[in-house]
């Protein structure tokens, strides 16, 4: 059976989602990679080495790929009898997943954590921030279309050799169409907040955008990334790339400090595979102390500073 | 300019979510509220609004209940809403959603459709780029900025790495993310006001919409939990637990 992975193109190579995604496709069956992005001789080998057999390559060049994406995609399962179709959780991946199940009226599981064939497709998901584990079994008639989340699966080469390659032309996407005009790398300093091993993280408690100052001397003195939880992002004091939760990022670093979180649902199921977990809060009740391996009821402003302190004398 | 915006009723997320034992759906009170994601969109609309003359039309799915959240949203400055309460359509999964809103919005007519990027009581993120695909309209997606230009809109779109800027002509539909915008608090004369906005109710049978179960659940249990760990409250020395935790996990 061919299993169908989504792949996209970030900074000239496929996102790490996208290796995630096919270390579990190689694992149920024959891989086919529908991959959107300039690619190159190195992209190709890449996803080869992590099990890719077969790759369809589609440039949007300057077009939002999303609605051309779906259509060329959508013919190919179709044609391919497809029982499965896996994307990541990168905004791309969400863009072309929804408008791929809407026009083959294929059912959309999102949230996915596992997924087995059995006599139909199951895919295991989380719901309520992680609370409960919840099994569905889709309609097997038709392709599924599974949003995983991320880091649900490890990637890991396999030494694959080079996939045999077919080109996909853009289809005539009329009024759906779209053109991306400018294209901004925002730089950040330090460790990608996904793959830091340290993610000092910030809440409404932190008082105002200033107390960002004390996080980001904490991180880059643990070698950490900085995050944030919606409330701050939506406040305006870190942009949008911080945020980690079910509407941001999903971290698993082997620490994780919170400040200032009073650790709501949203939050918590983007950070709760953290290896471990210290929160410092004012709120003794504050449900991020229910999950913490080291809790400190106590005032972010008196002890971070004190914490940064002892770390420079170190 | 006809704008749409879509926007749901929740549980109160104050509260402790449940799940019906027999269907596994939400178990929803007659007292709902407006989703607070659902604000920036309904911000960006009213802004819309404002600078093209236009008018603001909420599209909402579920139990009407109280009609609290609906009146929320109502007294921000929304014109009228459009509400599709069916007990057919419990249960329903994203597409189902995508497929109602959309028949709901087409059957108004509109130039700009506007929702949030997921729900917060939900977990598929995937309505808004369902409904693109059915209205065939571009999905300008996780939009940070919101501008009308000459050639219809342009966005800002977030990335992993940054963003992009994306145009297109109108109709479009617009899915927003939090910090868009700042939303406006509705004023006293606004929560007034919305008491006797207009909100139509119709059903799944007036949309001319016949949705099928594309998936069902099979089973839902309780993921176990992480157990609490050392609780210390601070009496001014407290960071220097800290200093060995971090210590015993070889951090520094």
């Amino acid at each position: 059976m061919t299993i169908w992975v989504f792949a996209e193109e970030q900074l000239g190579s496929p996102t790490d989602g996208s290796l995630e995604l096919l270390a579990k496709a190689r694992s149920l069956g024959d891989v086919s990679v529908f991959y959107v992005g300039a690619g190159s001789d190195d992209i190709w080998a890449t996803l080869g080495d992590h099990g890719a057999a077969k790759v369809h390559h589609l440039d949007p060049v300057d077009a939002l790929p999303s609605a051309g994406a779906a259509a060329a995609l959508g013919s190919l399962l179709e044609s391919d009898s497809a029982t499965v179709v896996l994307f990541g959780s990168g905004n791309t991946d969400r863009d072309v997943a929804g408008r791929l199940a809407a026009r083959l009226s294929a059912p959309l599981v999102g949230g996915a954590l596992d997924v087995a064939l059995d006599d139909g497709v199951t895919v295991i998901s989380e719901i309520l921030g992680g609370t409960k584990s919840i099994t569905t079994k889709v309609r097997n008639d038709t392709v599924a279309v599974i949003v995983t989340r991320p880091k649900a699966f490890e990637s890991e080469p396999i030494g694959g050799g080079t996939p045999e390659l077919a080109a996909v032309s853009m289809p005539d996407t009329g009024r759906s169409s779209a053109v991306i005009s400018e294209r901004h790398v925002e730089e950040r300093e330090g460790p990608a907040l996904e793959e830091a091993s340290v993610v000092v993280s910030g809440g409404r408690g932190l008082g105002s955008a200033d107390g960002f100052d004390m996080m980001r001397e904490l991180a880059g003195l643990l070698e950490g990334a900085v995050g944030g939880s919606r409330a701050v992002v939506d406040a305006g004091w870190v942009p949008y790339s911080y945020q980690v939760g079910q509407t941001g990022k999903t971290v698993k670093p082997e620490v994780y400090i919170a400040c200032g979180i009073s650790g709501a649902m949203q939050h918590v199921v983007g950070m709760k595979g953290s290896a471990s977990i210290i929160a410092i809060n004012k709120d003794p009740d504050a449900p991020i102390f229910a999950i913490a391996d080291l809790g400190i009821v106590g005032d972010v402003h008196k002890v971070v500073p004190q914490l940064i302190e002892a770390l420079k004398n170190q | 300019m006809n704008i749409a915006v879509c926007v749901k009723q929740i549980p109160d997320p104050a509260t402790p979510y449940e799940l019906d034992s027999e269907n596994h759906w939400i178990v929803r009170p007659n007292d709902q509220v407006l989703d607070d994601t659902d604000r920036f969109g309904i911000e960006v609309a009213l802004q819309l609004a404002e600078a093209s003359e236009g008018t603001v039309t909420l599209f909402s799915m579920g139990p009407s209940g109280s009609l609290k959240g609906i009146r929320q949203a109502l007294a921000m400055g929304a014109d009228k809403a459009v509400l599709i309460d069916d007990d057919t359509l419990k249960g329903s999964d994203a597409l189902a959603t995508a497929r109602i809103l959309s028949a709901a919005i087409a059957a108004e007519g509109f130039d700009i459709v506007i929702a949030g990027t997921e729900s917060t009581d939900g977990f598929t993120g995937a309505v808004p780029q369902m409904m693109s695909e059915i209205l065939d309209v571009p999905c300008l997606s996780f939009a940070r900025k919101v501008d009308l230009v000459d050639e219809g809109v342009a966005i800002e779109r977030q990335t992993a790495s940054g963003y992009e800027v994306v145009t297109a002509s109108l109709p479009a539909l617009l899915a927003v993310t939090a910090g868009v915008v700042e939303p406006r608090y509705p004023t006293f004369k606004g929560i007034m006001q919305a008491k006797s906005k207009p909100v139509d109710t119709k059903t799944a049978a007036d949309l001319g919409v016949e949705i099928n179960v594309e998936q069902t659940v099979a089973a839902v249990t309780n993921v176990e939990a992480r157990q609490a760990g050392t609780i210390v409250e601070d009496a001014g020395e407290a960071f220097l637990e800290i200093v060995s935790f971090l210590k015993d996990r070889k951090v520094i």
